[in-house]
């Protein structure tokens, strides 16, 4: 059941740039269980949109099914949405994006929904630079169908009903980093400081912008032995650096030591501000972001924050020469070639 | 010897190997006849494969307007080495046969019965041209060249093709002819000629173009609006939308800043595709997908949602050989089933069926309004035969006061007066709800979109009045749509005798002629062609009106005679199957034979429901 939420307002409840209040961007009562992880990266999506007073109804959110899944319910309920069948989020997201080029897309998809049952249409999203945010929230298992192994379950990790993985992991980042993703970041549902900046950030790329958030669940994957649990990401987190972002035309008031910071900035004229940054790694290149992942994996940490991003990236409409007018306002003069064309063309097979 | 006679009513077979360009060669034959006013219906036979495998190309001229394909080969033309025993088979007692001279004919081919024409067609090409590639296409021009003598076409016709087809590469044209006149003159040379089977001149084909399905329902998606095109590659499929490609890259860019009004999306299978369009329908584009059965089978997940979540599709479902991959390259009709219920639970799609090219433009751009007015997957019915072959078809047309039925769409300024939206609320009555498109108002109109099961105003729920509310709503939309899709073609003003014949899509053609065969033979029969599922009234009339019906199609397990008993309530042994499932398009005498069987065992036992001839 859904559940719609009382909306008391205060008069003074504070507003952003267009006057929207936080409680704007929510959505129904959550229904998923005490203390899950989908609820935390749910509060950072309302939060990152109300910071980059996006209006809600120019955001479409998607996702396939799964716990993750059905979370797009309990933010942003004046933004129309799209629950899609197990793992085919992807091309429902491609089909939207093609026909409105000016909304902004919000995909979230759950371990299994990726990176098993949609892998390929994971992977082709990717390959397409569908401009669309893709939040992973990754829980190394199957939640909705109470707890099996996924496929980004950590090689040894045990399930609560005692059963150990023997299959290798596969890394999302790490397998979008090689597939040429314009935008790759990884974070923590339990580390709001961390993911509301760079779910902004990502909203702000032209292109497909990852993000791998480590999600705990609760009921069937939060023990000590599990490498997704709480206690255990907290133990081994690790970041690249602490991000800020700054969007555009706002004015840059911080300013870090040269050497230990890195600005990048965004084709609309925002900027990342990247501090106490990681050593050998440069948020633009491509290979210091596989090396540092690999140096952290080798050391059992789990690598969080921004690990790379194309500021030259072309998504789905330029690579696809699309007009500037979305095809969906496109009307039968703009598509129709008419009855004197028709004829030229029966002409041609006479 | 026997020696077959006969003027504008005869059939030319070529065997070919594929990948040798002889498909250019053998469309120019077509073409002649066609442009001499004789109707004329051209068939590949093709392999799965792209170089080296024998393939054949089947021309029928009917000055009477047979469109169907029919039995028996007239004239063999005989360029490929490796099917010859089977070739020389084919030709009717009294028929003729066409071969390369250059070397001696085996004795093993040499049949009493049948007329020789060699042809040195290698040694003629190596002696004129030099380079290997273009002894090899020259060689099919010289043998289109020989024809013209051996069967009277106007020369001038030919040279008029040639001009035509080489209009940007005019340095073509001289060698082309000087192909066609080598075959011409050694004829001439050699032999008597015409052959007892010629052409003569007519004027009846009045307006008609000869065009294949799969570019009509291209052109039909353009016309219609669709501006997104997803797809997996399979034949016969595929040329949809490389036809649509084609025509885009010409008639929907924009002129100033060079950038396109349509996108193609070619995905990693039809899954995505299928998901491609609904994203794209869902967000308020026109979007369409082309696909054959197990591209289908693929899709099946996503049209139950489509039809669900009530968020229109089309998709062309160019059929083929099955089960599995089954005959890719050959034609049938054996998805009706699969396509009529796609997806699990209670779900069911509408069908559309063309019978001409003509009809692939019309319902292609029909089946884009229908799915946005009715907001569900609308499927039209083509197939291998209809798609890939060319057809003497009716000219397409387009009334340009024709304006697209988007269905129900509110508007920002609609919403605004709205007191409560509610997405899934029949305020009319006709079981069809408003929809909004993303983005469209600031507060009003936002929905959820799910495949599960949900409330008038879009919430989820497992209460299961709500569940059945909707359930029934549908099946209301689905009586609406009877009222929507196009009607059944009755043969006749008023039913006048006892049994009725159905048919539909390709099976048109070989029907049609059946009935006058079975006329000359004094079997007289009402007829009906399906357009559309689901059936309307008429359709129940039809068979209502007849004591026993001829069900005819091209598939083993009579699954349109299955869909009427199911949907129609009509007792199975009023259905009688006529069926036709080698591959090949259905021919008239195998309806015809299977018919008059039938019929006559008709008068002498009752209990005849079951009575299938295998095809011949
Ligand atoms: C085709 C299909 N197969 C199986 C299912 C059942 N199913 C629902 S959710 C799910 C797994 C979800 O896992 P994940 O994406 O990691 O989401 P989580 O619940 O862990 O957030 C499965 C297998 C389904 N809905 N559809
Ligand atoms: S089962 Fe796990 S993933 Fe699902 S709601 Fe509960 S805690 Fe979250
Ligand atoms: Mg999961």
């Amino acid at each position: 059941m859904t559940y719609i939420k009382p909306r008391f307002r205060h008069p003074e409840l504070p507003r952003n740039k267009i006057g929207y209040a936080k409680a704007d961007y929510e959505g129904a009562i959550s229904t998923l269980c005490a203390g899950c992880g989908h609820d935390s990266i749910s509060a950072g999506i309302v939060q990152a949109c109300y910071e980059l007073s996006i209006e809600p109804h120019r955001l479409a959110k998607l996702s396939g099914i799964g716990c993750s899944s059905k979370t797009p319910t309990y933010f942003l309920s004046n933004s129309h949405g799209f629950n899609a069948v197990h793992g085919r989020m992807p091309s429902i997201a491609t089909g939207a994006c093609l026909a409105n080029r000016e909304l902004i897309y919000l995909g979230v998809s759950g371990d299994g929904d990726s990176a098993s049952i949609g892998m390929g249409q994971f992977v082709h999203a990717i390959r397409r630079n569908v401009n669309m945010v893709y939040i992973v929230m990754n829980n190394g298992c199957y939640g909705l169908t109470k707890g099996q192994h996924s496929a980004t379950a950590d090689a040894g990790a045990q399930s609560k009903t005692g059963s150990t993985n023997p299959f290798p992991s596969i890394d999302l980042v790490g397998l979008a980093l090689e597939l040429g993703a314009t935008f790759v970041g990884r974070s923590f549902s339990g580390d709001k400081k961390q993911l509301v900046p760079l779910i902004k950030a990502a909203m702000s790329h032209p292109g497909f912008a990852l993000l791998d958030v480590i999600s705990p669940c609760v009921t069937f994957n939060n023990q000590p032995q599990s490498t997704k649990s709480y206690d255990y990401v907290r133990a081994h987190l690790e970041a690249t650096a602490t991000i800020d972002f700054v969007p555009h035309r706002e004015e840059i008031t911080v300013s870090y030591q040269p050497g230990h910071s890195a600005s990048v900035e965004l084709h609309d004229g925002s900027v990342i501000q990247l501090h106490k940054l990681a050593p050998h790694w440069d948020p633009t290149d491509r290979n210091s972001a596989v090396t540092r992942l690999l140096e952290s994996k080798m050391k059992g940490e789990v690598l969080t924050g921004l690990l790379y991003i194309d500021p030259e990236s072309q998504g789905l409409h330029e690579l696809e020469q699309t007009v500037e007018q979305p095809l969906n306002t496109l009307k039968e003069e703009d598509l129709n070639p008419g009855a004197e064309v028709l004829e030229e063309i029966n002409n041609s097979f006479r | 010897m026997e020696q077959l006679n006969a003027v504008n009513d005869f059939v030319v077979r070529f065997a070919n190997v594929n990948g040798t360009g002889s498909a250019s060669a053998n469309n120019m034959f077509a073409k002649a006849i066609f442009r001499m006013g004789i109707p004329v219906t051209p068939k590949n036979i093709f392999p799965s494969n792209i170089q080296g495998l024998p393939t054949w190309y089947e021309v029928r001229i009917s000055e009477k307007g047979y469109l169907g394909r029919r039995e028996g080969v007239d004239l063999m033309v005989c360029i490929n080495p490796q099917s010859m025993a089977e070739d020389v088979a084919s030709v009717k007692p009294g028929g003729y046969f066409l071969y390369d001279s250059t070397k001696k004919l085996h004795p093993q081919f040499i049949r009493e019965d049948i007329h020789y024409i060699g042809l040195p067609m290698t040694d003629m090409v190596m002696h004129h041209y030099s380079e290997p590639r273009q002894r090899q296409l020259f060689k099919n021009v010289v043998y289109v060249g020989a024809l013209s003598a051996l069967l009277d076409i106007e020369f001038g016709v030919l040279e008029s093709i040639i001009r035509d087809q080489f209009k940007k590469k005019e340095k073509l044209i001289a060698p082309n002819i000087k192909a066609l006149e080598l075959g011409l003159h050694y004829i001439q040379e050699h032999y008597e000629y015409p052959l007892g089977i010629r052409l003569e001149r007519r004027d009846k084909v009045n307006d008609s173009i000869l065009i294949d399905g799969n570019t009509a329902c291209a052109l039909g998606a353009i016309y219609g609006g669709a501006t997104v095109a997803a797809w997996y590659p399979i034949t016969p499929s595929t040329s949809v939308v490389s036809a649509f490609g084609k025509y885009v890259s010409r008639l929907r860019i924009d002129p100033e800043s060079g950038r396109r009004k349509f996108a193609i999306v070619q995905a990693e299978d039809e899954l995505a595709a299928m998901g491609v369009v609904i994203g794209a329908t869902w967000n308020g584009a026109r979007a369409f997908t082309a696909t054959s059965g197990p591209g289908v089978s693929l899709m099946s997940e996503f049209l139950g949602l489509a039809y669900f979540a009530e968020i229109p599709a089309v998709l062309i479902n160019v059929q083929r050989g099955g089960p599995s991959t089954g005959m890719p390259t050959r034609t049938q009709q054996p998805d009706i089933l699969s396509s009529a219920y796609a997806s699990h639970g209670d779900t069911k799609h509408i069908l559309l069926f063309p019978s001409t090219p003509a009809e692939c433009f019309e319902m292609t751009a029909t089946a884009l309004d229908l799915a946005d007015r009715l907001q569900t997957p609308v499927i039209v019915m083509s197939d291998l035969d209809l798609g890939m072959n060319e057809h003497l078809s009716p000219p397409l047309k387009w009334d340009d006061g024709r304006r697209y039925d988007r269905g129900k769409v509110l508007s920002a300024e609609e919403l605004e007066k709205l007191e409560k939206f509610g997405r899934y609320l029949d305020v009319d009555g006709d079981g069809i709800c408003f929809r909004t498109i993303p983005g469209t108002h600031p507060t009003k109109g936002s929905f959820f979109t799910r495949g599960t099961s949900k409330d008038e105003y879009a919430r989820y729920t497992e209460n299961g009045e709500a569940y059945v509310r909707n359930m029934d709503r549908l099946a209301r939309k689905w009586e609406t749509a009877k009222l929507k899709v196009p009607p059944p073609e009755l043969y006749q003003n008023e039913n006048r005798h006892r049994y009725g014949m159905i048919f539909f899509g390709t099976t048109t053609y070989a029907a049609l002629e059946a009935m006058d065969l079975l006329r000359e033979k004094g079997i007289e029969l009402d007829a009906m062609r399906l357009a559309s599922f689901p059936f309307s009234e008429t359709v129940r009339q039809f068979i209502e009106q007849h004591e026993k019906v001829f069900v005819i199609e091209q598939n083993r397990d009579a699954q349109m005679r299955s869909l009427l008993i199911n949907e129609l309530e009509i007792a199975p042994r009023q259905l009688i199957s006529v069926l036709n499932y080698d591959g090949k398009p259905i021919p008239a005498d195998t309806i015809e034979q299977q018919i008059a069987r039938t019929f006559n065992s008709e008068t002498t036992k009752d209990d005849v429901h079951k009575a299938q001839v295998p095809a011949s």
